[in-house]
């Protein structure tokens, strides 16, 4: 078996915030995955962004998704400089109660050639610097295993 | 306008520096690596660098990543009198062939006479290869760089992996690109890799980010590249033979937008190079189609891309890429449409695009190394990238 798959160190990834993203970083810190919905004409976009690309309307609805999520495509980085150790697994994932946007982020303990489009995921949230929570995902199978590693 | 001409702009000159690998190129300074360049593309003209008086840059006048070039700073360098006309595309290295589109458009809106497009690239302070991972995080990159998507080649990566599950693309197709490029480069006084390359050395490269491994990726130079455009009308009275600007373009469409930074594309774009826009618009303007190109200089950063853009810009249909370029289409010797016969970014040099430029250059003017038979018309692209991504048509004046 391969090395499992990891982030980039936690503290060490750092994020800021514009008046469009901010709550999407404030509802992770919930452990809640959101996207912001057209208020208007009801499309999703991510990341966000002040405009909505379909209507140009700023209302905005964030809507507190399930957290479930499917591999559009993925990568198996390593070698990253100055972190020779690590095996990430990024991801793009669709997700199905946000039709329409995408997030990028990495699928975490598990071994890299368990990741595969189409793969079934479910988000978690870890610790990252100033205080921040980042939205990864596990093999949806696992994730409905019992707590603890 | 059409691809037999008369053309209403011209490439005169192209110059260079020697290429190097990274570190290489010091003690030189940007301003100096792109000043010797400017000054073998006017040599190469036979023209004065006083007589330049347009500058027209892509990726916003950026010299690689982080630093920048200066039409001031050339000015007073180079003892440039006036200038009338200088602007960027905008962006970074797609708008490479499309910054000759900006001359020409100064050139012909009388805006300016002699107009050089010069790239120059130095890699200490900031490498290619991990650009984005080191870039302070941002209101927008935090939904990308917590992934490890470091670099470009990371972010075309997961593009890669798309192509594969939807078509069936196989890594013997992107190995194919790497040893045709590096096949081409052998023969070639200034290119970087001069070794051959084999299929098992290939398989046997670390893998970066897999699916793309090692071979992959380009290469990390340094160097400069500069090439001076005017009216067709003056070309007729330079040094040498005139190459014709039969067609540009540069933009994009939104489904393409920020690109591999933004994922959001749906299917039909996610697995291609975002240049299929650009292909219909050269095509159209140049009243050609992809069977009358001799010679395809194709933007090769990471070799999925050429797979792809040789698929947007219709030499091969949608999807495939790989069979093609494992038929051997794309080799110097044999193939049907020679891909990047100077051993492109892959094995000659990285500047950014620009030895792309110079090697349709070489290939109209019937001077280049690898010289492709009778070559009367060459596709250059740049990009793929956020755009614009952007192309170009060379062809041999009537
Ligand atoms: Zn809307």
């Amino acid at each position: 078996m391969s090395t499992l798959t990891t982030t980039l160190p936690p503290a060490g990834i750092q994020i800021t915030t514009d008046s469009a993203t901010e709550p999407f970083w404030q509802a992770a810190k919930e452990n809640r995955l959101v996207a912001p919905r057209c208020a208007d004409c009801g499309t999703f976009r991510l990341p966000p962004s002040p405009f909505c690309p379909t209507c140009q309307s700023q209302n905005v609805d964030w809507v507190t998704l399930s957290g479930r999520a499917t591999v559009y495509s993925f990568s198996i980085v390593t070698g990253v400089p100055g972190q020779p150790e690590l095996t990430l697994a990024a991801v793009v994932v669709d997700l199905p109660d946000a039709p329409g946007a995408r997030l990028v982020s990495n699928v975490i303990d598990t071994d890299p050639d368990a990741v595969r489009i189409g793969t079934p995921l479910i988000v978690d949230f870890i610790e990252i610097a100033d205080g921040w929570k980042l939205p990864v995902f596990r093999v949806a199978a696992e994730a409905a295993a019992p707590a603890g590693r | 306008m059409s691809a037999s001409g008369p053309f209403d702009t011209a490439i005169v000159g192209v110059g260079a520096t020697p290429y190097y690998r990274r570190g290489g190129s010091a003690p030189q300074t940007i301003t100096e690596l792109a000043g010797k360049a400017i000054i073998a593309a006017c040599e190469d003209a036979g023209l004065s660098v006083k007589d330049i008086d347009g500058f027209a840059y892509y990726s916003g006048a950026g010299a690689g990543y982080g630093q920048s070039m200066d039409t001031a700073t050339f000015m007073e360098t180079l003892g440039i009198p006036e200038v009338t006309f200088s602007a960027a595309l905008t962006s970074g290295g797609g708008g490479s062939a499309g910054s000759i589109g900006l001359a020409r458009a100064a050139i012909l809106a009388g805006d300016a006479t002699v107009v050089v497009t010069v790239m120059a690239l130095q890699q200490v302070k900031q490498r290619l290869g991990t650009v984005f991972g080191a870039v302070a995080p941002s209101p927008e990159n935090s939904f990308l760089q917590p992934s490890g998507l470091v670099g470009p080649g990371h972010l075309m990566s997961v593009l890669a992996r798309r192509h594969m599950h939807d078509y069936g693309t196989r890594r013997e197709a992107f190995a194919e690109i790497a040893l045709s490029s590096r096949e081409n480069a052998l023969t070639r006084p200034k290119a970087i890799m001069r070794t051959p390359l084999t299929l098992d050395d290939y398989f046997n490269a670390r893998m970066i980010a897999d699916p793309l491994c090692l071979f992959d990726f380009c290469l990390e130079t340094e160097g400069a590249v500069a090439v001076l455009t005017t009216s067709a009308e003056r070309a007729r009275d330079l040094r040498r033979t005139p190459v014709g600007v039969v067609a540009a373009a540069h933009g994009g469409v939104r489904e393409w937008g920020r690109a591999f930074a933004w994922y959001g594309m749906p299917d039909e774009y996610f697995a291609s190079s975002g240049h299929a826009p650009i292909a219909r618009r050269l095509y159209d303007r140049a009243g050609i189609t992809p069977d009358d190109i001799d010679v395809a200089l194709i933007y090769d950063h990471f070799t999925p891309m050429v797979l792809m853009q040789l698929e947007d810009y219709g030499f091969c249909k949608k999807g495939e890429g790989g069979p093609f370029v494992e038929s051997g289409a794309i080799r110097y010797k044999g193939g049907s449409i020679p891909v990047n016969p100077h051993g492109g970014q892959l094995s000659e040099a990285y500047v950014i695009g620009m030895t792309h430029i110079v090697e349709g250059v070489e290939q109209i003017r019937g001077t280049a190394v690898n010289q492709v038979p009778d070559a009367k018309l060459a596709l250059v692209t740049g990009g793929p990238a956020a755009l614009p991504v952007s192309g170009l048509i060379l062809g041999r004046m009537a």
